[in-house]
Order: C-alpha cells, then structure tokens, then sequence
C-alpha cells in the first residue's frame, strides 16, 4: 500500500466545506465522474479520496483502513475508546463548529450551574422515586463529564434525535446535545446550563495511528502537511 | 501467563478455606438486571460493567460482582444469623489501553449477623488475614462509619449533612460542599442574582415567566428547592473549629491503636463521635482476641472514599506492596446500608470481602 487514504465527508455542507479547505491550501479535490459517484480524488498527489458518512470516520480511523480523516472532534472523542493513542489531531479546520452542551427547561431558574444540577437530581430523586433522566446520544463525552464534576442521581437515557423534544414528551428531565445557534433549544424551552459544556466540537483533520505507514506514504504525507500549514 | 487451571485450584483451595470456617457455599447468576445496579451505584457503572440486552428482561449486566445478588438472596430466604462463601467469575470493562483483567474468579466470603457487629467485622478480617498470611501482604483498615458520624456531628442544617453525606464517596465533590457550607468560598454569583430577584419580584412570578412548564419536574419542584436555597443561604457557616476537625479526621493515617487514641481526643470537642470510636475500640478488641496484631495495623481514615461506595462501616484491603501495578489482593467492608436499600423495608448487619485467586497464585508463584 503505497497510496494515502484520505476519508471525507461525502455530502452536505460538511464535504464542501472540507473542499473549499483543501483548496484554499493550493490541495484541489473532485469528485470522478457525476455528482452522485462515490469516489473523488486530489490532484497532483498520491492521494485517494475515499467519500464516507461523518459518523463512519471515526471507525474507519480506528481501524487503519483510512489514513487520514476529516471528522467533528466530538464524533472521535464519543465513538474512539482512548482517542488520543488511536488518532491524531492534524489540524483543527475552523468550522463545522458545535458546543456539546446540557440544557434544562428554562423555567428551572434554580438551576444554573452543575452543582445545582447535581442538587437538583437529588431532590427529584426522592420526590419522584427515579434518578433525573437526561436524554443523549453523547454517552461517554458525558457520563465522564458528569463523573468528573462529581454529579449523581442521573440517568443517561438514549436519544439519536429530536432529542430537544424529549423533555416535553415525558422522557428525559433535561438533555445533553449538540448546538450550534441555540435556536432549538430556545424553541423547546430549553435553556443552557452554565458550566455544561463539554464539548467544543469542530472539523478535524484527524490521523490514523492504526493505519500501516509505509516510507511512501509518510512521504506523501509530509508533502500534504507541507501544503497544509 | 497464570494459566487458569491453576487460578481455579487456587480458588477452589480459598472457597474451602472459607467453607471450613462455617460458611454456606452459595452462587449467582452470571447475567444481572441492569435496574438494580444503575440504581446502587449509578450511570458510572456502566463504564465499568458490560451491558447486554435481553428480549424479555431488558438490559442486563454481566455479574460485576456478588455481594448484590448475595445480599438479595439472603433479604429474600435467607436464616440469621448466616455466613456465606461464593466462587466465581465477575467481569469488569478496564479502561481501554488498561490491561487490566476484565474477567476474573473471586472468591468471597460473607456475614449477616446482628449480634455482634464489631466481632464479625474482626471476623471476617482475620479470616482473610489468615488466608493471605504467606504472601505478605500490606494490610489496610479504615471506617466510614467515622466520616459518617463526623458529618452527622457538624452543628448544622439536616440538609446541609445529606448534602455532605451524599458525597461521602466523591471527595472533591465533597471538599466543594464543606467549602461553601464554611464560607470559604463565596456563594455563586448566579445564585446570589436568583435570590437577589426572588426577594425582589418572588419566586413563583420569576418561574411563570422562565417558560412553560415541561417534563416531569414541576413547578412546585423548582419553587422547594428555591425555598430551600433561600434558607439555606439564610444558615450561618458550619464554623471553621469544626471544619477544621473534619479535615484532620479526614486525613487521620496511622497505626490503630495511634488512630484511636486521636480520635477519642477528638471527642473531647466533639461528643457525638463518641458511639463510633467506641465502636473503634470494640472491634480493635476483637481483633486483638482473634489473633490479629493491632498494634502495627494502618489505619487510614479515608480509606475506602473513592473506591468503595457501599461499605458504610468498617473497610479493609490487603495490598503487594513490591507489586504497585497490582489491583488489592482482597477488599471488604460492612454494608448494613445496602441491606437496607435491597431488603425492601427489611435490614441487617452485613460485612464481608472478597479475594482475587489469580493475583494470589502469581504472588505465590514469585515466592516460590
């Protein structure tokens, strides 16, 4: 294997951006053939552009099929055990931006930061019977958040979407998701808790220590680096 | 490489021992409801227990250990007073890159008796005392029954107490709490601006035009907590005499005679702890009585805070001291709480411990 792998989001906005990053750096990538081929690859370098779901990245990093990636730093940090010995950060890309945030309906006034909600979980706990249920899809990024800020009597309960309706519908008492505007939060009544970020989230050219690297290919990719920086 | 017909001979070796000390063999099964865990030990066990899924009872837990289902047998049909012993596997998820083991034998061995609470605590501890006598290990001892009736001491609101005592088992969390119940750190700004406007405009206005109500905590949930907030900022700090106490409770590290002798001092200033460090004295007896040397015997006040969140009383370990990268080779402690939470109205005087074979067959293998 001489030809670096390079995994790219394949669609929406995420794929242009990615592009248009790529190119403002002198690294012109297209896609082969018609707009709804899967393949694409880079000018003028050994380099094979494979197009992949954003969520699929993190996994094919972790497996060394794909040397580099470009994927949000939350997807690696919730799906790749021990990131930082699987991955690498290259280069932060400066957009696809989302904060990684709690948030609890905007009439609990009482709470404001995470000490409250920690006190918070324990009053409802006895008054309810159940510990406070907070609704994700975010389960490592935050049961560590919430184990190293010392919070108890909560439950994580799954969420993969329209997570911001759970708390009207009876399923979770507050939620833990990505925002970017906050405009959704604010349209369900929902507010964001101080000190309950966890996460900055941004595009990430990431790079697979899993991945064989041949002389070739570290090569290829110092030549790719040099353009980058 | 131990290989596991050994381990398993090393384990069937202890089980025996413990059996001929009187105890009933019992087992358990490998596939535990997930509900009961999460509820004892909340969402962290998750990381460290693995979680499967069953069509009929939901999610469940391979056996992250045993005293739970050996409790809940014994609360369900169990005769008293009663001594148990068990031999099987438990399966812990280790951090990744870790190379801990994730599935291994333990073997343990545990007492319900309400007769007398500090001689089955010696009990138990010179049992496993003896079974490890050849390895030389470090011992430790601690008791969170002492940090239990300190907190329970403080001149101080109940709230505040449930508070601390919620977070017996998390010391920064609970560093945090006695810092702001002492005044040394100042009241969060935010909720120095909430009560600034509750005693201005009222708390049930300022909740009506929050937002809507959602979800299953209600407005009249919000509204207690407020007012207990606003009595709560209306207490005097815990005094910082008494804080200071606390501190040097907490950080208590000596021989147990030594220990003893400090905290019946202490009592001088703080009567209420007197019933717990008279318990001290009676187990330091019993111990004595069942041939265990206490006069070299460490006893670490906080020992037991971060890593053992049921035990409520007493607590113990035995440590490879030439083996810093080995987990303890034996762990217990008394759980009468537990009993509690898992008897359904019912409760009794429990302790117990458990042993690790395969950590004892290598010690004994680089001793040989």
């Amino acid at each position: 294997m001489t030809t670096l792998k390079l995994g790219v989001p394949s669609k929406g906005r995420l794929m242009d951006k990615t592009f248009d990053w790529f190119a403002d750096r002198g690294v012109e990538m297209r896609r082969s053939g018609s707009d709804r081929e899967y393949s694409a690859h880079v000018d003028g370098a050994d380099v094979d552009l494979v197009l992949l779901s954003a969520g699929e990245i993190p996994r094919e990093l972790q497996a060394g099929r794909i040397d580099l990636g470009v994927t949000g730093s939350d997807l690696v940090r919730e799906r790749i055990p021990a990131w930082q010995d699987v991955v690498k950060e290259l280069h932060p890309m400066g957009f696809g931006f989302a904060d990684l945030i709690i948030a609890v309906p905007a009439f609990w006034i009482d709470v404001n930061s995470i000490d409250d909600l920690d006190a918070a979980a324990a009053d409802f706990r006895r008054r309810h019977g159940h510990r406070l249920r907070i609704a994700t899809k975010y389960h490592r990024l935050v049961r560590e958040f919430l184990r190293e800020a010392g919070v108890a009597d909560y439950q994580l309960v799954d969420s993969q979407g329209a997570t911001e309706g759970t708390v009207k519908n009876l399923t979770a008492e507050a939620i833990a998701d990505i925002t970017s505007t906050g405009e959704t939060l604010r349209a369900n009544h929902l507010t964001i808790l101080q000190g309950g970020l966890i996460h900055r989230s941004q595009a990430v050219l990431f790079k697979s220590r899993m991945a064989e690297w041949s002389p070739q290919k570290r090569a290829t990719l110092q030549e790719l680096l040099d353009k980058l920086s | 490489m131990t290989d596991k017909i050994t381990v398993r001979a090393e384990a069937e070796r202890l089980f025996a021992f413990f059996k001929a000390a009187g105890a009933m063999p019992v087992d358990a099964d490998l596939l535990q409801p997930a509900d009961t865990l999460l509820d004892l030990y909340g969402e962290d066990i998750r990381a460290r227990a693995y979680v499967t899924q069953d069509p009929d009872r939901g999610e469940m837990m391979l056996r992250p250990d045993f005293t739970v289902p050996v409790v809940q047998t014994h609360m369900e049909h169990g005769g008293e007073p009663a001594r148990y012993t068990y031999l099987g596997e438990v399966f812990r998820k280790q951090q990744a890159g870790s190379r801990r083991a994730t599935e291994y034998l333990q073997v343990g061995y545990e007492v319900f008796d309400r007769a007398d609470p500090e001689r089955a605590d010696a009990e138990v501890f010179s049992l496993f005392n003896e079974a490890l006598s050849p390895l030389g290990l470090r011992p430790a001892t601690g008791d969170i029954g002492i940090l239990k009736a300190a907190v329970e001491t403080l001149e101080t609101t109940e709230r505040r107490k449930n508070a601390l005592m919620r977070h017996i088992w998390r010391p920064r969390r609970f560093r945090t709490l006695l810092d702001r119940f002492t005044g040394r750190v100042e009241m969060d700004p935010s909720r120095k601006l909430l009560l600034e406007k509750v005693a201005k405009e009222g708390a049930e206005k300022l909740i009506m035009a929050a937002g809507p109500e959602i979800g299953l905590r209600s407005r009249a949930d919000v509204l207690a907590r407020i007012e207990a907030l606003q009595a709560e900022a209306a207490v005097p700090p815990i005094s910082s005499n008494q804080a200071q106490v606390l501190d040097e409770i907490l950080s208590i590290r000596e021989t147990l005679p030594n220990a003893h002798q400090h905290l019946r001092d202490i009592t001088v200033d703080l009567p209420g702890l007197g019933p717990s460090v008279e318990r001290m004295a009676r187990r330091m007896a019993a111990l004595q009585d069942a041939g265990v040397e206490v006069s070299e015997l460490p006893f670490e006040a906080s020992y037991g805070r971060t890593t053992m969140e049921y035990y409520d009383g007493f607590v113990f370990g035995f440590l490879a001291e030439a083996r810093p990268d080995l987990p303890p080779v034996a762990t217990g402690g008394r759980y009468d709480a537990l009993t509690r939470v898992l008897g359904r109205g019912q409760e009794i005087p429990a302790v117990g411990g458990v042993v690790r074979p395969e950590l004892v067959q290598q010690l004994r293998e680089g001793l040989a």
